[in-house]
């Protein structure tokens, strides 16, 4: 079931188009990445579907409501991380959390919400004694306090130290298992590969490819490259025989097998079949780092 | 509690725990009323000043004083400061309009000011036996119109400035030379004719004179209550024309 339909969305700003005819839906449940470089237009789009922002054209429904009409409605239910969404210096973090949850019909336990953060002890810490990472579980914490059908979380771990981020990355799908339908927003590669069931890719406004990063991922042309040394010599048409491979290299007694699929399984087992051993073997897989320049490299 | 309440009680927290502001807005004018009290001569009746004594006229201005530190100096700064760290913004996401912060603000803002008014008039009465007001509706009209001026004035402050840094500047810039026409420096009573003037179309000049004479028992004059009105509309129709959220 989708929650999120969006068609044809069109949003010109002064003198550049910023989304041009994108299309997409969010299922229920799902982790849903929207991944372009900076500048793609991702936040306009989200921006969109949270009501901030008036289309020019296209339809958006959210929950089956329309953001600009039934936006009372939508914000009870749609809960949102803004990118760089401060509070005041002097706010106390249960001050933040016992207002914020008051702005809803049926909030959250937000006395949960911060142990589930790691956040209780800092409760009567002022917002502008927090680090950067407090400050980001406290963006989130707000975006849940609503008990949210639906969170969009913009550019959540921009500026975290790599353990910051990972400890992030587990808050999110601890969130999906509560049952919400998390749109991340985001331009790095590794956070979109490790969360995302779905990704669309967007580039100067414009949908590029919708996919599960492993999908995207084995789009690539010899998306997987295989190396090893066979322990008996063999020929190349063994291999090059296979759906799977696109080519075969030798370099003095290594080969190098590209191809894609299930490429590995394919080799693997022809080798046996033919008993040879394949020492040294390492496979070396395109990430969604690859498949993304690939996808949004443009031709100057 | 509803929405706009625990948002007002919130920004009163926030406000009493911002020491500088507190002190400008609610300690300061009172106690510099003291200090002028304390000088002798300003509790002598003076013949410049049509039989009345220094201590008497400093009464509304200290009031004047709390308006315009609260309405130009506090409220912008906050208001730009909530634009500017994206506080508004992140209002707009939940069921809570952002206008409701604005509200809040100036809730906080004319609560603040009853109670440093209330502590100005006290020392004055308490202290240095000024006068209560004579002519009270006359004062209420007076009071109610001249925050109307000053607060207008101060979001139209908040609607301009693009930052938080930005709107405390352009707050002092505008404090000064208001305060200075509505006689903090020296007291209109003893201004040149045409500083005075130049004062009675300003919202403090207006506003201090529009006190003084409730205070003296007469009506405050057509055209002091006129130049606060239109101060009030004109800014505040403006600031909402031209606030951004964002």
């Amino acid at each position: 079931m989708s929650v999120i339909e969006v068609e044809h969305l069109h949003k010109r700003y002064r003198d550049h188009v910023a989304v041009h005819d994108l299309s997409f839906t969010v299922e229920r449940g799902e982790i849903f990445g929207i991944l372009g470089p900076n500048g793609a237009g991702k936040t306009t789009t989200v921006e969109i579907v949270e009501g901030l922002r008036t289309p020019d054209g296209g339809t958006v429904r959210v929950l089956g409501l329309d953001p600009r009409r039934d936006g009372a409605e939508l914000r009870q239910r749609v809960g949102v991380q803004l990118q760089e969404s401060q509070l005041p210096e002097r706010l106390k973090i249960r001050e933040a959390m016992e207002l914020y949850s008051s702005f809803y019909d049926r909030p959250a336990d937000w006395h949960q919400l911060l142990e589930d953060l790691g956040l209780a002890d800092k409760r009567n810490a002022k917002f502008g004694k927090l680090s950067g990472g407090q400050k980001q579980r406290l963006s989130i914490a707000l975006a849940l306090v609503g008990n949210p059908e639906i969170a969009v979380l913009d550019e959540l771990t921009t500026g975290l130290d790599p353990q910051a981020r990972r400890d992030t990355w587990e808050l999110i799908e601890q969130i999906r298992d509560r049952g919400v339908t998390v749109v991340l927003v985001t331009h790095f590669m590794e956070e979109a590969e490790r969360l995302a069931d779905r990704v669309a890719v967007i580039d100067a406004g414009r949908l590029v490819a919708i996919d599960s990063p492993a999908g995207l991922v084995s789009r690539l042309d010899s998306g997987q490259r295989i190396r090893f040394r066979p322990t008996t010599p063999l020929e190349d048409r063994i291999l090059t025989e296979l759906p799977e491979v696109h080519s075969v290299q030798r370099s003095g007694s290594q080969m190098l097998v590209t191809g894609s699929g299930d490429l590995l399984q394919a080799v693997t087992s022809v080798l046996a079949r033919h008993h040879i051993v394949a020492a040294d073997l390492r496979m070396e897989q395109a990430n969604l780092d690859d498949a993304f320049m690939a996808l949004t490299t443009h031709e100057e | 509690m509803n929405r706009l309440a625990k948002l007002t009680f919130t920004e009163l927290k926030l406000f009493l725990r911002d020491p500088t502001a507190v002190f400008f807005a609610v300690v300061f004018p009172p106690m510099l009323l003291g200090i002028l009290g304390a000088i002798p001569a300003f509790r002598e009746p003076s013949e410049d000043l049509g039989g009345q004594r220094v201590i008497d006229l400093y009464v509304p201005i200290m009031i004047g004083f709390v308006l315009a530190m609260l309405a130009v100096s506090v409220l912008p700064t906050y208001l730009a400061t909530y634009r500017e760290k994206g506080i508004l913004r992140r209002l707009s996401t939940t069921p809570v309009p952002p206008s409701s912060l604005l509200l809040a603000q100036l809730a906080m803002g004319v609560g603040m000011a009853v109670v440093a008014v209330t502590l100005v008039l006290g020392v004055g009465v308490v202290v240095f036996d000024t006068a209560m007001p004579q002519q009270l509706l006359g004062y209420l009209v007076a009071f109610v119109l001249a925050a109307a001026a000053i607060f207008a004035v101060g979001l139209l402050v908040a609607a301009v400035a693009p930052s938080g840094k930005a709107a405390s500047g352009i707050g002092s810039i505008l404090f000064f030379p208001m305060m200075f026409l509505a006689g903090l420096y020296f007291p209109r009573e003893v201004m040149p004719e045409v500083l005075r003037r130049i004062g009675d179309f300003t919202p403090l000049g207006a506003g201090v004179q529009a006190l003084q004479d409730a205070t003296a028992g007469a009506w405050p004059q057509p055209l002091h209550l006129a130049v606060l009105a239109v101060f009030a509309i004109a800014a505040s129709l403006t600031a909402a024309k031209l606030f951004r959220w964002e």
